[in-house]
């Protein structure tokens, strides 16, 4: 299977016009770094020669940071300032969290924006601060970044970093905010049932309906895909943001304290026991019983055998609990489980025989296991980052996600009323009137939530956008048109206008979990990741890189379409715009050349419309006149 | 310069290459669908200026939509009286043969019932018997629509389709809460 080649580090180079990009699998108990080399996806390895990192990080006194192996030896000894499973915290409030009696952290409760209350994302006090889960998860983005950079030899043009696709709209904020933090420059969020999907069905060329079924460290995605000539389009998805391999660890645990009559471990013995108990749990993958040993700080000797029996006894509930969002997205694809050609496992908790035979059961076919499911996540999310930065593939295919969840906004009563179904295709978008209902009403305040409930208390909230400009009218007289866009990344904007006098209206956004722009701002200010790096030189290289390749990309549009498209005048104001950015790039003044680029970004923009009006009716002309009336 | 836009502000039948009418061709509705998001998906453009980054999302936004207006036969239907200048009247016109109002009960009572046994396999029948009803409603709108060209008669099962489309939802609802 060529797709799971694997590479020494530090291999010579691609060829100068490749374009280094990546795919990130950031899992919640590893992590994976993979890229397309000669055509083919492989995973990169750290020097020892290891693919997965583990997704642990240290914070230690003087500063200091460790990732991965090393901060995985000490979990133990170092509970508290040694995080593991930080994905199960990314854009997640402490009561989101459930039972944090269970965790070894000291939890910190962060306002939100929103309410100005203490229910925002969650913090972690280490000894090394007080540290966001995006933080965290920065760290480890950094080390598989170093990692791509040393064995590609360049810097990345970009990259696909996976989510669970169930992961609501705080969730993927907090990721891509995590990569801006590592210096990454992310092309795009992949949904990992997705990214599975474009390994294997690639890999397979498959055609028909596949249903992807990933359990992860504390993740559960289930994704209904048709693939049709190279078209992978996402029917419907559904999941559970909070249900994977760390759940099954959870309940080997308290059976372990049960049937040794323990209660309130300290930190420590609680983190050597919740390792004990996955390292079990892999044990009674292959074997029907294992041992489990440990010497608590109290001297108390457990020595416990486990049955594969007893633990499927104990995690049916978890296996069941995943058959329930199956379907809801076989009922929202409008599909029965006959006409589902093909089930792919993704995600190491997969290789529980339980699950397996679940999953067997339930689908009445064997699923697909040739693809290593700890690695095709990433695999497939170099293949889409390879094409992303532009380096064409030979074959053209295309990839149609959708998003997971409901959006609504909060109307009277506490009720939603919703806005864009789940499962709608990505980008989408819907508008909406407003009007004022007091005279001379200046503003307003929308709040938009996240699922499927009617009560807006049973929905997540994802932020209140205030409306502020609004003309003075008479109540009812203003015409609000307010559109939420959802983008390729699944991520939502909103944008306002007051329709009567076509005038913007600004919009504060105050997002409920997440952070706020200046907060980020702080964080790549205090960061200590890029102590090493100039910050400034690398921000500048970037900013010439970025200029370079927009005056490349608008002269060979010009010498495509220039002519055909635009009169005289219109190509005079381009080169014009052209030739600042050309004169701005002389000088080695970021703000200079970022304002020179806005310019000509804007003074194209007509030009890419009339480009793209060409390329869409040149796309079906010819194609099936015949058709048109059968 | 070109006048811009011009294919975006296009009706979606004639975005999509396909008559203007009810009675649609399923499978070359997703071919052409196809087609135009390989044209302007933002995955196609994320190596390229910001320009055309954005008018990408405003296409792909765009095309998604008029796939979705005219994949779903309610909103293909109110789309086309739309473009005919006839509002459906969903919000203001409640009035409804009684007939048609007491079977509504009898559709709702039958789903309180199953929600209340548990019983999934009723809500299946249930959901069944939904769908026979809502086809017969879409032929109607067929003949209404291409053959007579009857756009407020149309209009009257538009508001029909709706309430079913409500009764849907419920049945939806349902079969969620029994899963709980």
């Amino acid at each position: 299977m060529a797709l799971l080649q694997i590479s020494e580090p530090g291999l010579s180079a691609a060829p100068h016009q490749h374009r280094l990009a990546v795919g990130i699998d950031l899992g919640t108990t590893n992590s994976l770094v993979a890229t397309v080399r000669n055509g083919i996806s492989l995973v990169l390895n750290n020097e020892s020669g290891h693919a997965l990192l583990p997704s642990v990080v240290r914070y230690a006194a003087d500063a200091s940071v460790q990732v991965g192996d090393a901060a995985q030896a000490l979990q133990s000894e170092d509970p508290v300032n040694t995080i593991v499973s930080v994905k199960r915290f990314m854009g997640r409030g402490l009561a989101d969290v459930g039972d944090v009696s269970n965790l070894p952290y000291r939890f910190v409760e962060a306002p939100s924006f929103a309410t100005g209350q203490t229910h925002g994302m969650l913090q972690l006090r280490t000894v090394g601060g007080v540290k966001s889960p995006v933080e965290v998860s920065a760290e480890i983005l950094n080390v598989l970044r170093v990692r791509a950079e040393q064995s590609l030899g360049g810097d990345l043009v970009g990259v696909v970093i996976t989510v669970p696709a169930y992961f609501d709209d705080a969730q993927r904020q907090a990721t891509k905010d995590a990569a801006k933090l590592a210096g990454l420059n992310v092309l795009r969020l992949l949904n990992e049932p997705t990214a599975a999907a474009i390994a294997y069905g690639l890999d397979n060329a498959s055609e028909g309906i596949y249903a992807v079924y990933d359990l992860g460290g504390g993740t559960f995605d289930i994704s209904i895909l048709k693939l049709s000539k190279g078209v992978f389009e996402v029917l419907a998805t559904n999941g559970d943001s909070a249900l994977g391999g760390d759940d099954f660890d959870h309940r080997i645990y308290c059976w372990v304290l049960e049937k040794n009559n323990l209660s309130a471990l300290g930190a420590h013995d609680t983190r050597l026991l919740l390792t004990r108990a996955r390292a079990a749990k892999e044990e009674l993958t292959d074997y029907a019983e294992t041992r489990i040993t440990a010497i608590l700080s109290n001297g108390e000797v457990i020595d416990t055998v486990l049955t594969q029996q007893d633990f499927y006894d104990m995690s049916k509930n978890l296996v069941a609990r995943s058959m329930q969002p199956i379907r809801r997205a076989l009922r929202d694809a409008e599909l029965a489980v006959d006409e589902i050609k093909g089930v792919v496992m993704v995600g190491g908790s997969t290789r529980m025989p339980q699950v397996q035979r679940a999953v067997a059961e339930f689908f009445k076919q064997d699923p697909l296991t040739n693809l290593d499911p700890d690695k095709v996540v990433a695999l497939g999310a170099a293949i889409q980052a390879n094409v992303l930065a532009g380096n064409r593939n030979e074959e053209d295919w295309l990839l149609l996600d959708v998003s997971p969840l409901s959006l609504g906004i909060e109307i009277m009563g506490g009720l939603t009323e919703k806005i864009i179904p789940r499962n709608s295709t990505i980008p989408t978008a819907r508008a909406q009137e407003f009007t004022t209902y007091k005279d001379g009403q200046t503003a307003m305040s929308v709040h938009v939530v996240q699922g499927e409930r009617e009560l807006v208390s049973d929905c997540r909230s994802l932020a209140r956008f205030e409306l502020r400009g609004i003309p003075p009218m008479v109540a009812g007289a203003a015409r609000i048109r307010v559109t939420y866009q959802i983008d390729a990344d699944g991520l939502l904007s909103v944008s306002a206008r007051e329709q009567s006098s076509g005038l913007q209206s600004h919009i504060v956004v105050k997002p409920s979990y997440g952070l706020s722009d200046d907060e980020v701002a702080r964080m790549l200010q205090d960061s200590t990741l890029h102590a090493r790096d100039d910050m400034q030189s690398r921000a500048l290289r970037e900013q010439q890189v970025e200029a370079q390749q927009l005056l490349d990309a608008v002269a060979n549009a010009l010498e495509q379409d220039g002519a055909t498209l635009l009169n005289e005048e219109a190509r005079a104001s381009i080169h014009a715009a052209m030739d600042v950015v050309r004169n701005a790039l002389q000088g080695s003044e970021q703000q200079a050349i970022k304002r020179a680029v806005a310019k000509l970004n804007e003074a194209t923009l007509p030009f890419a419309q009339a480009r793209m009006d060409k390329s869409v009716s040149r796309a079906l002309t010819g194609q099936n006149i015949s058709q048109l009336d059968n | 310069m070109l006048s811009l836009g011009s294919d975006f502000q296009k009706d979606f039948f004639s975005l999509f290459n396909l008559p203007v009418r009810f009675q649609l061709n399923t499978a070359l509705l997703e071919q052409h669908f196809r087609v135009l998001q390989m044209q302007v998906h933002p995955d196609k453009f994320t190596h390229l200026p910001e320009s055309e980054r954005r008018v990408s999302m405003q296409w792909a936004t765009r095309v998604n939509e008029g796939y979705q207006t005219l994949r779903k036969p309610i909103d293909r239907a109110r789309y086309l009286l739309m473009l005919h200048g006839v509002d459906t009247q969903e919000e203001t016109n409640t009035a409804m043969p009684v007939d048609f109002l007491i079977r509504q009960m009898e559709w709702r009572e039958g789903v309180a019932e199953a929600l209340q046994a548990k019983d999934s396999a009723v809500l299946d029948e249930l959901n069944h018997k939904l769908r026979q009803d809502v086809k017969s409603l879409q032929m109607q709108l067929e003949q209404l629509l291409d053959k007579q060209q009857d756009y407020p008669a149309a209009a009257g099962i538009v508001r029909k389709l709706k309430f079913f489309e409500k009764l849907a939802e419920e049945i939806d609802s349902a079969f969620d809460e029994i899963d709980d």
